[in-house]
């Protein structure tokens, strides 16, 4: 499994865009936001956390596709899903490697992108903890996506179809943890519930993407 | 003789075919009489005048359209259990009837609230976790005609449905969570404190049972159509194979 996961994060590096591309597509959205409702910044501030959300959930989408396309296309899906592994461990190494590449420069740059939308201090610590708990969920998620739509062509819309309602309770959880951190008010009781969606999600989704993927290699 | 010999297609079409007819007339004659009895018989609801009457189409279709999905998950379920095609092609024959009961749901919503709250449109948990539902029935129809072998896509729209009703329950309540809604609460439920009044309820009552009876009709309709379809693709590709092939 952890050669797995070296052998995707290379793979994500040298290949090129791996990191920087969901990186640049989230700068995009948070700067063209502005131009779109205008530069006051009590407005900005007072949406900063949404559109942070929103952005991060839509670049995480964008690299979706990529997750097993490439395997599937160069035919070493089914060559990994015949190695000891089980499939679900795949699932799960696949995952975590969308999440090293998109998910946690994300969380990094988030308090960047913050600054630039005027987004309160105090809200910045929630924002932090609300996007390192969900952004895993969204990888996870994404992955049993990418699962269901890997041998289609034209995959990637039908994906983004299927994903985003699935993406619906995180996202409402993490939004309302960094408004509600924004405001001054206990944000605990989203953060909870995002951390346990999160880890239900790890628990769980790993064996819906495997039924997904040997059907796909039946 | 068990329920599960209905899982052979022929029989599951012998059986159905000559009751669908019957089916359809009497939910059209349900409906006709729930409705007429709503709109014409019943008095008008002292604080909501007249509108008060699109709950006849209102409550029944917003009821199927949870009805419909609970019945493609257990069809899903039955699917991937015990590998019978006929419940495969229920669940698919289902989903666009609970998607346009959805819509239907949503429209007459719209409808209501523009007069009553002052309103198409309000995010309200009710309104938006129905919103919700019908973004999964789209993904759902739409996965099914994405992949052209019928059994991977009985097999991933299965699992879909499984994984989606999961997210869709967490969805209702995240909403609920997230907004609280204008919506009145349940007007039908078993303890009687909260229910609508008995003149109301009836006919009500009897809308419900007509959208549940054109549902059945419906999906045993278009089930028999799937059937069909599959058995028309099977002749055509027997008969491709069994053509000489050309030098």
């Amino acid at each position: 499994m952890r050669a797995l996961l070296a052998r995707d994060l290379r793979l994500a590096v040298r290949a090129g865009g791996g990191f920087g591309l969901g990186l640049a597509f989230f700068l995009i959205v948070v700067v063209l936001v502005p131009f779109g409702v205008g530069p006051e910044t009590a407005i900005l501030a007072r949406i900063a956390p949404g559109i942070l959300w929103v952005a991060a959930l839509l670049a995480a989408l964008l690299s979706l596709d990529r997750i097993f396309a490439l395997d599937h296309e160069d035919g070493s899906l089914p060559l990994l899903a015949t190695a000891p592994l089980p499939l679900e461990m795949l699932a799960l190494a696949k995952a975590l490697a969308h999440w090293i590449t998109t998910g946690l420069p994300l969380v990094v740059a988030a308090p960047l992108l913050g600054v630039l939308l005027h987004l309160p201090g105090a809200a910045m610590p929630w924002l932090l903890v609300s996007l390192a708990l969900g952004t895993p969920a969204l990888s996870l998620i994404g992955t049993f996506g990418a699962a269901l739509t890997v041998g289609l062509r034209r995959g990637g819309l039908l994906m983004s179809l299927i994903v985003l309602p699935l993406y619906v309770p995180v996202l409402i959880f993490g939004a309302e943890a960094a408004r509600r951190g924004a405001e001054g008010l206990p944000a605990a009781t989203p953060l909870l519930l995002l951390a346990g969606i999160a880890l239900g999600c790890a628990a769980l989704l790993p064996f819906a993407t495997a039924a997904a993927l040997r059907v796909t290699l039946r | 003789m068990s329920i599960w010999s209905y899982a052979n297609p022929r029989k599951f079409l012998e059986t159905t075919a000559p009751w669908v007819p019957w089916l359809m007339w009497l939910s059209a004659a349900v409906l006709a009489v729930g409705l007429v009895w709503g709109f014409f018989f019943t008095p008008e609801a002292e604080r909501f005048g007249s509108s008060v009457k699109i709950i006849y189409l209102h409550v029944p279709s917003a009821l199927m359209a949870i009805n419909a999905w609970l019945m493609m998950l257990v069809a899903s379920l039955i699917w991937l259990v015990r590998r019978h095609h006929v419940s495969a092609l229920a669940a698919r024959a289902a989903a666009p009837i609970g998607m346009v009961m959805t819509l239907i749901a949503l429209v007459t919503g719209a409808i209501w609230g523009q007069p009553m709250w002052g309103t198409w449109w309000a995010w309200d948990p009710r309104l938006t976790s129905f919103l919700i539902l019908f973004l999964f029935y789209l993904g759902y129809i739409a996965l099914w005609a994405a992949i052209p072998d019928p059994d991977s896509a009985a097999d991933l729209t299965s699992v879909l449905c499984l994984v989606g009703s999961v997210f869709a329950i967490l969805s209702r309540y995240a909403v609920n969570f997230w907004n609280q809604g204008l919506h009145q609460g349940a007007s039908l439920s078993l303890d009687s404190q909260e229910n609508v009044a008995d003149v109301f309820w009836l006919p009500l009552l009897v809308c419900m049972a007509g959208f549940v009876l054109l549902f059945v009709s419906l999906v045993l309709l278009r089930t028999g159509t799937e059937i069909r379809a599959r058995r028309i693709a099977a002749m055509r590709a027997r008969a491709r194979r069994a053509e000489p092939v050309r030098a």
